[in-house]
């Protein structure tokens, strides 16, 4: 066994305590033979300090495109030739999607706009929106809406939002090269602001923007640092007419590492399967994930793509005796 | 109706090699109206998807 994973054995499963990013690094630089070890430690990590339930979340796009960012993997941005045009979903369609969502048995519903920050149009559609979901589904209510003021962060509190996303995207050295119209460090204040508000955060990433292993090693310490409710794991999804259209997909093996890895990281945390998952991982690496650290999953489609039927990943859970997590045990 | 215009990348259904394209559709909505090339105004929620072409109308994700 590798010195790292004993390492893992004592100081995560056993205490509780994550790897740092040297550790990290070296189990994003473990020999293939040795992945499944990883993702046993991992996943053992995952049930003492977690437990065996999945949160389940739906996502839907209230704003979509037209977005001002150059986020390079976005197909959103305004500033691209990708085919997404801007859209906004009305109120009956965003009460749809939560319905939708709860069907599943859902817990979590998250609400996202493509902006830079919210303007007061959008602001308006999500006083209203919230509210119209709150009044006819059984349901949490996540947001992810960019960067806020303080005020905007009240506001949100004061509409019954419980948990606010905004990705880190990827690591602090990294992110110049993937976003030049704002920084890593305002998004660290928004974060900042949010988790000083009481909401829960919800901070992740994507892997295979170009990253090396050692920098996919320093965003997993910073996200470790900022110790988010939830971290939703994204792969690469390849978007024709932005930057990074044209960048393989994440492979399988190394996507499994990372699993590893930030579980190891991170053992309190959501750790949520999000986009990409199906094209890096496909079936089988969707089940080697959940088995290899992963407790919490997006159902049925994202914002701009498609995603797994939510049947299929609800029998998946099932077969795997995976229960999940009721509405109950949120609140 | 025969497509004209492949509704993912854009281009002319008959010319070029669109089994990318429709390999890839198989996780994305439609982007572009195979009757006119327009790009469409597309709705993703959690369990299906609407498309609107300006034109040519509204497809579903069920049918």
């Amino acid at each position: 066994m590798p010195e790292i994973l004993d390492l893992a054995r004592t100081q995560v499963l056993e205490h509780g305590i994550g790897l740092d990013e040297a550790g990290v690094a070296a189990v994003l630089r473990l020999p293939d033979e040795h992945v499944p070890d990883a993702l046993q430690i991992a996943h053992e990590v995952r049930m003492r300090w977690c437990g065996p339930e999945v949160e389940v979340e739906g996502i839907v796009s209230l704003k979509t495109g037209g977005c001002p960012e150059d986020c390079h993997f976005c197909s959103q941005s305004g500033l691209f030739t990708s085919p997404v045009r801007s859209v906004w979903l009305d109120i009956p369609s965003l009460v749809e999607a939560a319905k939708q969502t709860a069907a599943t048995g859902a817990t979590e519903f998250c609400i996202v706009a493509a902006v830079r920050g919210p303007d007061e149009r959008l602001m308006k559609q999500m006083r209203e929106g919230v509210a119209a979901i709150r009044a006819e589904v059984d349901i949490q209510v996540a947001a992810s809406l960019g960067m806020l003021s303080q005020a905007q962060v009240d506001e949100l509190v004061e509409m019954g939002v419980h948990r606010y996303n905004h990705n880190l995207e990827t690591s602090r050295s990294y992110f110049p090269n993937v976003v030049t119209t704002h920084s890593w460090e305002e998004r660290w204040d928004t974060l900042r602001m949010v988790r000083d508000s009481g909401m829960e955060v919800c901070c992740g990433g994507i892997l295979g923007l170009g990253e090396t292993v050692e920098q996919r090693a320093e965003f997993a310490a910073q996200l470790a640092e900022l110790d988010p409710h939830e971290v939703p794991l994204n792969f690469l999804n390849p978007r024709p007419g932005t930057p990074l259209g044209d960048r393989p997909v994440v492979e399988g093996k190394d996507a499994l590492r990372a699993i590893a890895a930030f579980r190891l990281a991170m053992p309190r945390t959501i750790l949520r399967y999000a986009g990409g998952r199906e094209i890096t991982l496909g079936d089988l690496g969707t089940r080697d994930g959940l088995l290899g650290g992963i407790n919490a999953v997006i159902v049925g489609n994202y914002l701009t793509t498609l995603g797994r039927p939510a049947s299929a990943d609800l029998a998946l859970l099932d077969d795997l005796k995976m229960p999940v997590k009721a509405l109950s045990a949120t609140l | 109706m025969t497509a004209v215009w492949c509704d993912r990348c854009g281009e002319r259904a008959a010319e070029g090699d669109h089994t990318a394209c429709a390999a890839a559709r198989r996780l994305e909505p439609p982007r572009y109206c195979p009757s006119c090339r327009r790009r469409m105004k597309v709705q993703v929620l959690p369990a299906g998807w609407s498309a609107t072409c300006v034109e040519h109308g509204t497809v579903r994700s069920d049918g």
